[in-house]
């Protein structure tokens, strides 16, 4: 199939392979964080791991959007999502994640209206089949979807539809990034960029993360040789005593991001004082919000809710797994009280988090897997 | 030394903490059935072991085949139910009515069966068109005439409009067990080979893309279709079979999984080597979804005997619904319970049930 097979060639693999084993310094330990839940996907997916030398470890790190979403905003979404009138829309990722009262299946199954969406327009559709209704919207995501919802909201008021909200939880990569550089306790040697974020804000943005940080960046694209191609461009870099931002994916990120998607969202939202990221805790200007002028289309406006912070289970340590501090199997309840079946830290639950994609695909080390599958 | 040992040993032991923690009896957390309960991945298999096995019981139900064999006087019969529930009701290359012929054949037949006799039972909700019935009963008595079978009893329930979606189908279904043949996944042995019997996922990408929520267009026609034409010729031909299953909700994935489970024996799949239409293998890269999940409706899963694997194959491949069938792969005593799958990348995975529903009302 064109645009993906010549992406995923097993002979480009193996020589991409050899070059990065070529680059790898003796005896050295390298670390490197994937930023975005895509990349981890992808990783496992396809099993990349089997390519990379023992000594490069790669870190998943906080760019999931479900995995971040702390359980007081799902309580506060099924809260809303109980009101009689109201159609809560959402993507499937979300339905399972766990809040202080249950997951969204749950509430759907105790009888609140929710409903899977693939795209931000699609409810607004439900809204304008159901004018007896009131439709909102739960909006999670980085800067990837916030412009779709930005946008959903200005064609809502183009159109002059009253039955439509966004519950906003986006938030922006840029402060958990920094959280993460600042956290005490971390030690990496590198940056996978967020392909999907950075189509909209572009590399710029992560220049700070060479200049102060001293730490390499490559924007990654979502196939497996993009990562593999992105990490020999960091090991790269760190052999050749360089720490700069340099963008793989090219053929979809433009240097400066989507001028277009950014209007949009800086019309209809602006940042918050403050967050709170599961796991990483409050993090300050790290999400948005909608702007006064479309308050109309705002569901934490239109609807009173709880806004009650719940305290994230104490034995869950998604914090430390999403600051790259702990592998997702060093988690104390990681594959016994917590699976994806029975998910107690978000990320268990998308497919995207860490965990869940560790627990699905990965559950093998590399030498006992390629013991039983060696033909 | 390598400092990463140590490490490697707390690994190892994590693992085998989970292993243990998956092999323990099933136990429902929920208050409420959800969706996934329907999914046929893990959450389905919680339930029927938690629920319908806890009460149930007895040794010819405690297989989990899709069907069971009852002797009666010497005769060996295969005996199976399904529920139709698919939405919608009519999609490109049939509706709910052959799908409901076909899924109980198809159940008979993988157990080595001839297909005998159905039963067919409505619940019909107020309001449903008499036009749309009269068009599903033809489709299901042309699927009856193309199987060879009969549709020998049945019951009707009309239901208050609202309380169900247009019309749902059971069927069941009984057969004579004529061969000498003992068929079920926990005959599965390592050196054995695993063949599937054409491009799957087709079905589940073809009702996905008829709910027309999805703006994405391709030619594509559910397969469903009865497979006991095609089990008939396989085993005249070949005495290596050891267990069949037809891949429906939860796909491919689920079957090798199933397989893993009851044999004890690890699996080992090659991605490359499992036939995928382009356009189902499109719409799911599209969608995030993995065609190894995805239902199919006139598909085999083969385990046979290494030694008889060609002669399987070929006599696959000689059937007009086995042409594209393919050696997909094989049995190892290595990690019992576990699938792995050999990526088309060149690295390797775990493929593990679902938790969720990618999709409900499938079949």
């Amino acid at each position: 199939m064109r645009f993906v097979d010549e992406y995923r060639d097993a002979d480009k693999a193996r020589a991409l392979a050899a070059r990065i084993a070529a680059l790898c310094e003796p005896g050295r330990q390298y670390r490197f964080m994937e930023v975005c839940g895509g990349h981890t996907h992808t990783i496992y997916k396809h099993g990349l791991e089997d390519y990379l030398p023992e000594t490069v470890t790669l870190v998943h790190g906080p760019g999931c959007p479900v995995c971040v979403i702390p359980m007081g905003r799902v309580d506060d979404a099924v809260h809303i999502a109980r009101q009689s009138e109201v159609i809560l829309t959402s993507f499937g990722d979300m339905m399972r994640v766990p809040g202080g009262e249950g997951s969204f299946f749950d509430a759907k199954a105790n009888g609140a209206d929710i409903r899977m969406v693939y795209s931000p327009l699609d409810a607004l559709k439900l809204a304008r089949q159901h004018p007896d209704r009131h439709v909102v919207f739960m909006a999670i995501g980085f800067e990837t979807t916030a412009p779709s919802t930005a946008m959903t909201v200005l064609r809502a008021a183009a159109e002059g539809i009253t039955n439509f909200s966004v519950f906003c939880n986006h938030v922006t990569i840029i402060p958990a990034i920094k959280a993460i550089l600042d956290s005490p306790d971390l030690r990496l040697d590198g940056f996978l960029g967020p392909g999907h974020v950075s189509t909209v804000i572009g590399a710029r943005p992560y220049e700070f993360i060479a200049a102060e940080y001293g730490k390499p960046l490559v924007v990654a694209g979502f196939e497996p040789l993009d990562l593999l191609q992105s990490i020999y461009l960091l090991l790269k870099q760190l052999s050749e005593g360089r720490a700069e931002v340099e963008n793989q994916y090219r053929r979809v990120v433009p240097w400066d991001g989507n001028p277009v998607a950014l209007r949009a969202v800086a019309e209809v939202m602006e940042l918050r004082p403050y967050f709170e990221w599961r796991g990483l805790g409050f993090i300050s200007h790290s999400a948005l919000r909608v702007r006064d002028t479309y308050a109309a289309f705002d569901a934490e406006r239109r609807f009173t809710v709880p806004g009650v912070r719940v305290a994230d289970p104490k034995s869950c340590q998604c914090g430390e797994v999403l600051k790259g501090v702990l592998k997702p199997w060093e988690c104390k309840v990681f594959g016994t009280a917590c699976t994806p079946e029975t998910p107690i830290g978000t990320c268990m639950v998308s497919p995207e988090g860490a965990c869940a994609a560790y627990y699905n695909f990965g559950r093998f080390t590399r030498s006992r897997v390629k013991e039983a599958t060696a033909r | 030394m390598n400092p990463r040992l140590p490490q490697l040993d707390r690994e190892q032991q994590v693992l085998h903490r989970i292993e243990r923690a998956r092999q323990r009896a099933a136990r429902i957390r929920e208050d409420r059935i959800t969706l996934a309960h329907g999914s046929g991945g893990k959450a389905s298999r919680t339930l029927v072991e938690a629920v319908f096995l806890a009460a149930f019981g007895n040794p010819l139900l405690e297989p989990l085949e899709d069907g069971a064999e009852c002797t009666v006087d010497g005769a060996r019969l295969a005996f199976t139910t399904d529920s139709y529930v698919v939405s919608p009701l009519f999609f490109p290359g049939g509706d709910i009515g052959d799908l409901a012929v076909n899924g109980t054949v198809n159940d008979l037949a993988v157990t080595g069966a001839r297909p005998l006799h159905l039963s067919a039972s409505f619940i019909l909700e107020e309001g449903f068109e008499v036009e749309a019935l009269t068009r599903i009963a033809a489709s299901m008595r042309a699927a009856a005439d193309a199987a060879g079978v009969q549709i020998v009893t049945g019951d009707t329930k009309v239901v208050q409009r609202g309380k169900a979606d247009g019309c749902y189908i059971t069927t069941a279904g009984v057969g004579l067990l004529d061969r000498p043949v003992r068929l079920g996944v926990v005959h599965a042995r390592p050196g054995d080979a695993i063949l599937v019997s054409g491009p799957i996922g087709e079905h589940g990408v073809t009702i996905m893309l008829a709910r027309g929520e999805l703006d994405i267009h391709a030619e594509l026609a559910s397969d469903t279709a009865p497979v006991h034409g095609l089990v008939a010729h396989l085993l005249d031909r070949t005495t290596g079979v050891r267990a069949m299953r037809d891949a429906t909700r939860g796909g491919v994935a689920t079957i090798l999984n199933e397989i893993a489970t009851a044999a004890g024996v690890g699996v080992v799949v090659d991605e490359d080597a499992i036939p995928v239409r382009t356009e189902v293998r499109g719409a799911c890269e599209l969608l995030g979804i993995d065609p190894l999940y995805v239902a199919c409706e006139g598909r085999i899963v083969v385990v046979v005997d290494g030694a008889e694997a060609d002669t399987a194959l070929a006599a696959l491949r000689e059937h007009p619904l086995g042409e594209a069938a393919a050696i997909v792969g094989r049995v190892t005593d290595d990690q019992p319970g576990m699938v792995l799958l050999n990526t088309g990348f060149g690295g390797t995975r775990v493929v593990d049930l679902l938790v969720g529903d990618p999709l409900p009302r499938i079949c």
